[in-house]
């Protein structure tokens, strides 16, 4: 190994600018490689990070009421109907306590939450707006959806006769901590809330829609005792919640619809993203590894006769052949080197430059150790392969004529 | 030459380029050859005759086509490419016209290289006798210079240490002197002469100069890749005139 690591550093310093090229080509490919990995990785765990900061995992509805046909056409008879589906109002699903024990039972299952919620107004003197009343359990809700965090005044806190709002709300109401709303439901009940916090969940619609109240104000006010019409539950890996959410529909016949079912079009969009970058990175390893090929395919043309004195002073084919495939190998992890540093600097780049509306980054990125450590390997073994044609014809080469020239 | 052991004998060797072509052409005929221990052998001929192949087949670099060649007493025809090399590397030095250093390397390291193919570093022990070689061909100062730093007389002085570096029995040299000027080739030759009485390292020199071929022990001459005649230097004067 000696002898061809050492010819193989010593030919590559003697082809200093062909060398230097090459490395530097390698170099933005892997930075390619290493930035738009990592930008993906980023991109998308930010966006199912935002996504899922205000949605469960899970959530168990109730299920839905049908109109039936009562006409039951007999043989020979044509029956004409028009059956309107009934209009859905706010109802509990059976036996909801027993249900959410189960789910929280289930391996996988993280947290479990009831929720009592419905469409409504909130009003304050001659203003009004239409809202989506949650009663919730603030403790467990918390470990679901982390609305603690999201809390920019006031206290995180909903004791009876109190509510969270959001930001727009607040202000298209007018209102702040310690003054009081009344929430009032399409059927007529309406009760008086004072505004223990305002929050902040990073979307204006959701910011204006959302108001918290407990779970038992949510039950009377929309009639349904001791019930709720959801279920929100979280898993530890949020991929496998699509198949938790099918075992358990499976397990207790409920109507459970995990995120990925109702994200399917984001999960599409998240997948095609993911082809194209892999897309990218295979067109640019192979790029690499020709430019890698190329170059060795033309040193050992222009390094006959060095190779042909090897030979006759002892080296053996299988010595020569090492000493390519070592440059390869070389130039790859030499490049992936640089690379990381180039993608380094292109993340940065992205994050110092390219700005949200806040004027904040969009996001931070990290470049994973265990990316740059993948990369490196993978782009020293392409080397290593983009040399194996040059290595052989090296190999092959004949002393004899190699030296006559 | 009778009383000296034999280094290597070569009979009935033949060479044909292009087998099986239209074109196959025979190039060395039936050569019969013998070279003993510690011998300084000039290879003279004139251009076509062989001389190149003959040396390149001598020195393992290119396969005969029939015949039979004993090195050290062992057949070669049957050995494995591998097998080749490394009788090669271990029995072998090389000189070739334009010296063939490597001009990524050092003086010292192109003297060290046929070590260091085998070890795969350079031991002190090495550098410790490549110093000593350069010293004995007057270089020891160059050692450290690039091929490219070096005059041609210098380049091939390096290439004789590198010839001798790992105690070869036998040095094939291929026109050594064929690029230098006369003072320059005389120091050369000198050199190869002076390692041959030392060491008792065995020459086969291929040379067009009849000067220097005179002052060998002996003179081969090919023509038409047939040896013409073997014989002793001060017998055929007229040989190189």
């Amino acid at each position: 190994m000696g002898f061809a690591l050492t010819i193989a550093i010593r030919f590559l310093r003697e082809g200093r600018f062909q060398s230097l090229l090459i490395i530097v080509g390698v170099g933005a490919g892997v930075a390619v490689v290493t930035y738009i990995s990592a930008l993906i990785d980023g991109l998308q765990g930010n966006t199912i990070r935002r996504t899922l900061g205000t949605q469960a995992h899970i959530v168990v509805k109730p299920f839905e009421e049908k109109s039936v046909s009562s006409l039951v056409a007999r043989s020979g008879e044509l029956v004409a109907r028009d059956i309107q589906p009934r209009a859905q109002r706010p109802r509990s699903i059976d036996n909801w306590r027993s249900l959410a024990t189960e789910i929280a039972a289930t391996p996988g299952i993280v947290a479990v939450t009831p929720i009592a919620s419905g469409a409504g107004l909130a009003i304050r003197g001659e203003a009004s707006r239409s809202v989506a009343m949650i009663g919730i359990e603030l403790d467990s809700y918390d470990r679901i959806v982390s609305l603690r965090e999201k809390i920019i005044e006031g206290v995180a806190r909903v004791a009876p006769g109190e509510a969270m709002i959001g930001l727009q709300l607040a202000e298209d109401l007018g209102v702040s901590i310690g003054e009081r709303i009344v929430l009032r439901t399409g059927g007529e009940a309406a009760d008086t809330f004072t505004v223990s916090a305002i929050f902040d969940l990073g979307n204006r619609d959701l910011n204006r829609r959302n108001v918290y109240i407990t779970l038992k104000s949510a039950q009377s006010l929309f009639n349904i005792p001791g019930g709720a019409t959801n279920i929100y539950a979280t898993v530890t890996d949020l991929f496998s919640a699509d198949h938790t959410a099918a075992l358990l529909r499976q397990r207790t016949g409920a109507d459970i619809e995990s995120w990925m079912e109702s994200n399917a079009q984001l999960l599409a969009a998240l997948d095609a993203q993911t082809i194209s970058t892999r897309l990218i990175r295979g067109f640019t390893t192979l790029v690499v590894m020709l430019g890698i090929a190329s170059v060795l395919v033309v040193s050992v043309v222009q390094k006959r006769k060095e190779i042909g004195i090897l030979r006759a002073m002892g080296a053996t084919r299988a010595q020569m052949t090492r000493v390519f495939l070592m440059q390869g190998g070389i130039v790859g992890l030499v490049g992936s080197v640089l690379g990381a540093v180039l993608a380094k600097l292109l993340l940065w780049a992205f994050s110092m430059f390219v700005l949200g509306s806040d004027g904040k980054p969009l996001f931070m990125t990290e470049l994973p150790l265990d990316l740059v450590l993948t990369v490196t390997l993978v782009a020293t073994m392409c080397g290593v392969l983009a040399a194996a044609a040059p290595a052989r014809s090296a190999a092959k080469l004949d002393p004899a004529q190699a030296i006559r020239i | 030459m009778s009383e000296r052991a034999e280094l290597l004998r070569m009979s009935g060797v033949c060479k044909t380029y292009g087998v099986g072509t239209p074109v196959a052409t025979e190039v060395l005929h039936s050569v019969d050859l013998a070279i003993g221990q510690g011998e300084f052998v000039a290879l003279i001929g004139p251009s076509g005759s062989g001389k190149s192949t003959l040396l390149n087949i001598i020195g393992l670099l290119e396969p005969m086509s029939s015949g039979e060649y004993l090195l050290q007493g062992r057949s070669v025809a049957n050995l494995s490419d591998t097998e080749l090399t490394r009788c090669r590397g271990d029995t072998l030095g090389f000189v070739f016209q334009f010296h063939h250093l490597l001009p990524a390397f050092s003086a010292l390291e192109n003297v060290l290289m046929p070590a260091m193919i085998r070890t795969g570093r350079f031991s002190d022990a090495d550098r410790q006798h490549g110093l000593s070689l350069l010293d004995r061909v007057g270089l020891k100062a160059a050692a450290d210079k690039k091929p490219g730093e070096l005059s041609g007389g210098m380049q091939q002085r390096v290439a004789i240490a590198r010839a001798l570096a790992r105690s070869s029995p036998l040095v094939l040299a291929d026109e050594p002197t064929g690029n230098l000027d006369t003072h320059s080739a005389d120091e050369v030759f000198a050199l190869m002469r002076q390692f041959n009485r030392d060491a008792g390292t065995t020459f086969l020199i291929v040379t067009h100069d009849p000067r220097l071929a005179q002052r060998c022990d002996r003179i081969v001459e090919l023509v038409d890749g047939r040896v013409r005649l073997a014989s002793d230097v001060h017998d055929m004067a007229d040989v190189a005139a």
